[in-house]
């Protein structure tokens, strides 16, 4: 291929937004388009963007499915808040998204979908491609639809068939705009349509006549580039928060040597974790796919009362059904990991749409004192890490604990160092040996108060558990008032003793000042640039970004009192900000909040910060 | 025949009653069914033969849900109508036990149904002892989901307006693998039934006509009473013509599309007419309408009813990680996580 020099226009991160209807493909070309990226050394970060219906009315706002890619030669913490490529493959799309662009930002359109009809549907009075209310943007118009099957013509190909390969003709634009290769593109044709062969050649020509036809109208006098980041020095790979979670909990089947067993049942947007998890039998993973989430939650107590790393996941609704069974493996004191992967709520609220609202649930939402260990993830990278530790300190504590994801987390990507085995913490579960008789179903280690975890089938642990109060030590059933207290006070005590297993709380700037931001779980990425952005611009601003959060790291209080003011950003209407102030009731702490269903964007976060510092 | 499930280890010695006795203060009335079906289930363990550490006691909530608590095995009491589902879950964690399922009317059939009929469905190999007494006991007599329809309970002063559910009925409506069906006054019978559901791959239910004696005394009387049973129970036996009556004059035939009784030495009917029980036929169609039966027009039909071979879950399971683990190149975690598209920075 000739390639005409243009000029490199050096960009340190640039974010690309593919948009269209839920049939145009919009999610394989993202998916695409970050995989080219990841090979040339950028770090990135994914966030699709879909409707709750399968497949809403064509054209219509509701129906538009996206894509975001954010990628940079410095390290990404966020998907990004505006655009600098938007891809709008109809009017509906465009019109949705024209919000997010920035002011001069590249809009790619396929004219051919800016018919009358398409148009009216989106809301539009007048064609937006026409009326001059782009001219503050560089539009790309390029009748995509009709070049692609232009391009096909020779291959005899039916016009449904042309026209579903549209997206990659779109792709092959911003391959040329981003000078990207497109040999790794063509490598993954050859892969996924093995069984299809004449789809690999319609793809390849498709993405390469895009590609032509850039460079031909010089879609971009310059290329946009993206160097590689500077990245620690390791094996990489792009990965979901959700496979990630699914990873994980496997991981840590693994190290503890307890098969993996999970009971599920589909919820938007935590399913991804139990489709993972049955592709790896081959690991020995037991899945089941439960008639409810009841029953998910339920086998999942049986499997660890036999033995298993026993794992439920579901999203908020799910995890309301599964509050009494929580209970009982609270009152059981058996290893559960229980994964919430937040949406918006109350009921079924925002199914695809993000939100840290189920915190009060994880923490509180069960009959009785009903402690469990609570954890959150921070970004779609470390749910694996933070799904090994829910499993590590569920089995080593014989508790259940919560792991707390979320929609943007468990859909998004970022890049992933991959982890050596030999490197993950050890699991050591109090496992009770054959014929002790020194067993006791309710006798603790008195160092973490513990119970051993007895097995059925070994000889000489013969053992009942169950709901009802258990008489200390013994495990029988028992209904005396002061032992309840006990028991009462153990459970609680186990829990909060976790405090000395898990690392101090970290902090990022100085460990005392003006301001101090605390956030916890899936905003780590916003919050933390925000920070940045504060610190460039010379303000003495702190962050604490919260892993841990039941129990709390023992070092929390200590870290709150070194600052004039705190405020508590989170995705609800301050709940974590409420569990903070029932700690360490300060008067000094303030919360910054939205529940929208959206991420926090940067320079909301900053003005915050900025109006805080400001006031005396 | 008392060969059962090989994937259980066996004892190595010879288990009796009190290898199963537990220490535990039994709190079931005194005059309870279920003291019998505890007696039964002590009985037939030690038959049954495998290791004593390999039986596992799942329960719910309820009067029958005690259960766990009353025999010295592994167990767990868990909570209202999962029981299903917890078995289940260790059942599917560990093929190697002989898992027992203690529940009642209630538990399975009203708060537990979606569990009740899912497990039926995915044949899972469990022997569920379901403690059929029509009514609620633990919360003092509330009417249940197979509680005759009229009959006065605590929450229906007037009688109850509802359709009691046939066990054995939705029990092939799930396309249940086993059914027996047995009263608690005979514990030849449970023992037996117990025996052929620890022997059935699959998911058994063995539906134990329970007398409550303070809130519903007396409920199964009209059909297993001394007085009557002659005339209302039939008891089927595998390959045997279902006959019952006093001196076995009466039988069942099926005439067009439905069963009828006839009585034998009458209208030129002779035990050769009389249908022969076959409880492994997949077809479950027979089985059905015994299961349905009942007095006035019919006797109820005791016995195992239906014990028919298909795959189970659990074995499914197994058959499919073995396949796995032999095809697949991803052979522990490492693999994995290096599997697929990764690059070196």
């Amino acid at each position: 291929m000739t390639k005409k020099k243009r000029p490199v226009i050096e960009r340190e991160e640039v974010v690309v937004k593919f948009v269209g209807d839920s049939g145009d493909g919009m999610q394989l070309s993202g998916t695409m388009f970050s995989d080219v990226a990841a090979l040339v050394g950028n770090d990135l970060a994914t966030f699709p963007d879909f409707p709750a219906e399968i497949r809403a009315p064509q054209n219509t706002i509701a129906g538009v499915s996206g894509f975001q890619v954010h990628m940079g030669s410095s390290k990404i913490f966020t998907t990004g808040d505006m655009v600098d490529v938007l891809v709008a493959m109809n009017p509906a799309s465009l019109r949705a998204n024209l919000k997010w662009a920035k002011k001069g930002a590249t809009i790619l359109t396929d004219t051919d979908a800016f018919e009358e009809k398409a148009i009216e549907k989106a809301g539009y009075k007048k064609d937006p491609l026409k009326d001059g209310s782009l001219e503050s943007y560089n539009v790309i118009k390029a009748p995509i639809t009709t070049l692609t099957k232009e391009s096909l013509k020779d291959l005899n190909i039916d016009n449904k068939t042309a026209e579903r390969s549209k997206n990659m003709f779109a792709l092959g634009i911003l391959y040329y705009i981003f000078n990207r290769d497109l040999k790794p593109s063509f490598h993954y044709f050859e892969q996924k349509f093995k069984k299809k062969p004449e789809l690999i050649q319609i793809n390849k020509v498709v993405l390469q006549s895009g590609y032509n036809y850039a460079e031909t109208i010089e879609a971009l006098e310059s290329v946009l580039q993206v160097g590689p980041a500077k990245m620690e020095k390791g094996r990489y790979r792009n990965i979901t928060g959700n496979t990630g979670t699914a990873w994980g909990l496997l991981a840590a089947s693994e190290k503890s040597g307890r098969p993996l067993f999970l009971g599920s049942y589909p919820i938007t947007p935590a399913t991804e974790i139990l489709m993972e998890l049955a592709k790896h039998k081959s690991l020995g993973a037991k899945v089941f796919q439960a008639e409810d989430e009841i029953a998910g939650i339920c086998s999942a107590i049986g499997a660890s009362y036999a033995g298993s790393l026993a794992c439920t996941t579901t999203s908020g609704p799910g995890l309301s059904l599964k509050s009494e069974a929580i209970g009982l493996a609270v009152m059981t004191e058996l290893p559960l990991v229980i994964v919430d992967v937040q949406r918006g709520g109350p009921s079924t609220g925002l199914p695809t749409k993000s939100e840290q609202s189920d915190l009060y649930q994880a923490l509180f939402g069960r009959n009785g004192e009903c402690p469990v260990i609570v954890v959150a993830a921070s970004t779609s990278e470390n749910c694996f890490y933070y799904a090994y530790m829910a499993a590590k300190l569920a089995m080593e504590h014989m508790t259940p604990c919560i792991l707390l994801t979320d929609g943007y987390l468990g859909f998004g990507s970022t890049l992933f160092r991959i982890p050596k085995m030999a490197d993950m913490p050890p699991i050591n579960p109090p496992m009770a040996q054959a014929n002790d008789p020194e067993y006791k179903p309710y006798k603790r280690n008195p160092e973490n108060l513990a119970r051993q975890w007895a097995i059925p089938g070994t000889e000489g642990l013969r053992h009942r558990i169950g709901g009802l109060e258990k008489e200390n030590i013994m495990g029988t059933v028992s209904t005396d008032p002061m032992n309840h207290q006990i028991m009462t006070d153990l459970r609680a005590g186990k829990v909060e003793k976790v405090a000395e297993y898990i690392p101090e709380q970290e902090i990022d700037g100085d460990p005392t000042g003006d301001l101090l931001v605390v956030s916890w779980g899936g905003t780590y990425g916003a919050v933390h640039s925000a920070v940045e952005q504060m610190h460039k611009e010379g303000k003495r601003v702190s962050h604490a970004h919260f892993h841990y959060i039941m129990p709390l790291p023992k070092n929390t209080g200590d870290i709150l009192k070194g600052f004039k003011k705190i405020v508590v950003c989170e995705l609800n209407s301050g709940q974590f900000v409420n569990y903070l102030r029932m700690k360490f009731p300060m008067p000094n702490i303030t919360q910054f909040n939205k529940v929208q269903g959206l991420p926090f964007m940067i320079n909301e976060l900053t003005n915050k910060f900025n109006q805080l510092l400001e006031e005396k | 025949m008392d060969f059962v499930n090989m994937t259980v280890e066996r004892s190595k010695v010879q288990l009796t009653k009190t290898d199963f006795e537990s220490d535990q203060m039994v709190k079931w009335c005194p005059g309870c069914g279920a003291h019998a079906i505890l007696a039964a289930v002590e009985r037939v363990f030690p038959k049954i033969g495998y290791r004593k550490e390999n039986f596992c006691i799942v329960s719910g909530i309820g009067c029958s849900s005690r259960f766990p608590y009353y025999v010295n095995t592994y167990g767990i009491h868990g909570i209202h109508g999962r029981a299903a589902a917890i078995s289940t879950g260790v059942k599917i964690a560990n093929p190697r036990l002989s898992v027992w399922m203690a529940t009642g009317d209630g538990d399975s059939l009203a708060i537990g149904g979606n569990h009740f009929i899912h497990i039926i469905r995915r044949n899972v190999d469990i022997n569920i002892l379901l403690f059929n007494n029509q009514i609620y006991g633990l919360t003092k007599g509330q009417y249940s989901p197979t509680t005759p329809m009229g009959k006065v309970t605590k929450t229906s002063p007037q009688g109850t307006i509802e359709h009691p559910f046939t066990v054995g009925e939705l029990v092939m409506g799930a396309q249940g693998t086993f059914f027996a069906r047995v009263p608690d006054n005979n514990i030849n019978m449970m023992t037996e039934a117990m025996f052929e559901a620890a022997k059935h791959d699959g998911t058994s239910i063995v539906e134990i006509m329970q007398n409550c004696i303070i809130f519903a005394d007396k409920a199964h009387n009209e059909v297993t009473g001394k007085e009557v049973k002659d005339d209302t129970m039939l008891v089927v036996k595998n390959g045997e013509p279902m006959v019952f009556g006093k001196n076995h004059e009466k039988g069942l035939v099926l005439r067009d599309t439905r069963l009828e009784v006839v009585e034998i030495g009458q209208n030129g009917i002779t035990i050769d007419d009389i249908l022969v029980h076959d409880q492994y036929s997949q077809d479950p169609g027979i089985h059905l309408m015994l299961a349905k039966i009942a007095p006035p027009n019919y006797p109820m039909v005791f016995g195992v009813i239906r014990s028919a071979m298909f795959p189970t879950y659990d074995d499914m399971v197994e058959e499919q990680i073995k396949y796995a683990k032999e095809t697949s190149k991803i052979r522990n975690v490492d693999d994995l996580l290096n599997s697929g598209d990764t690059w070196e920075i």
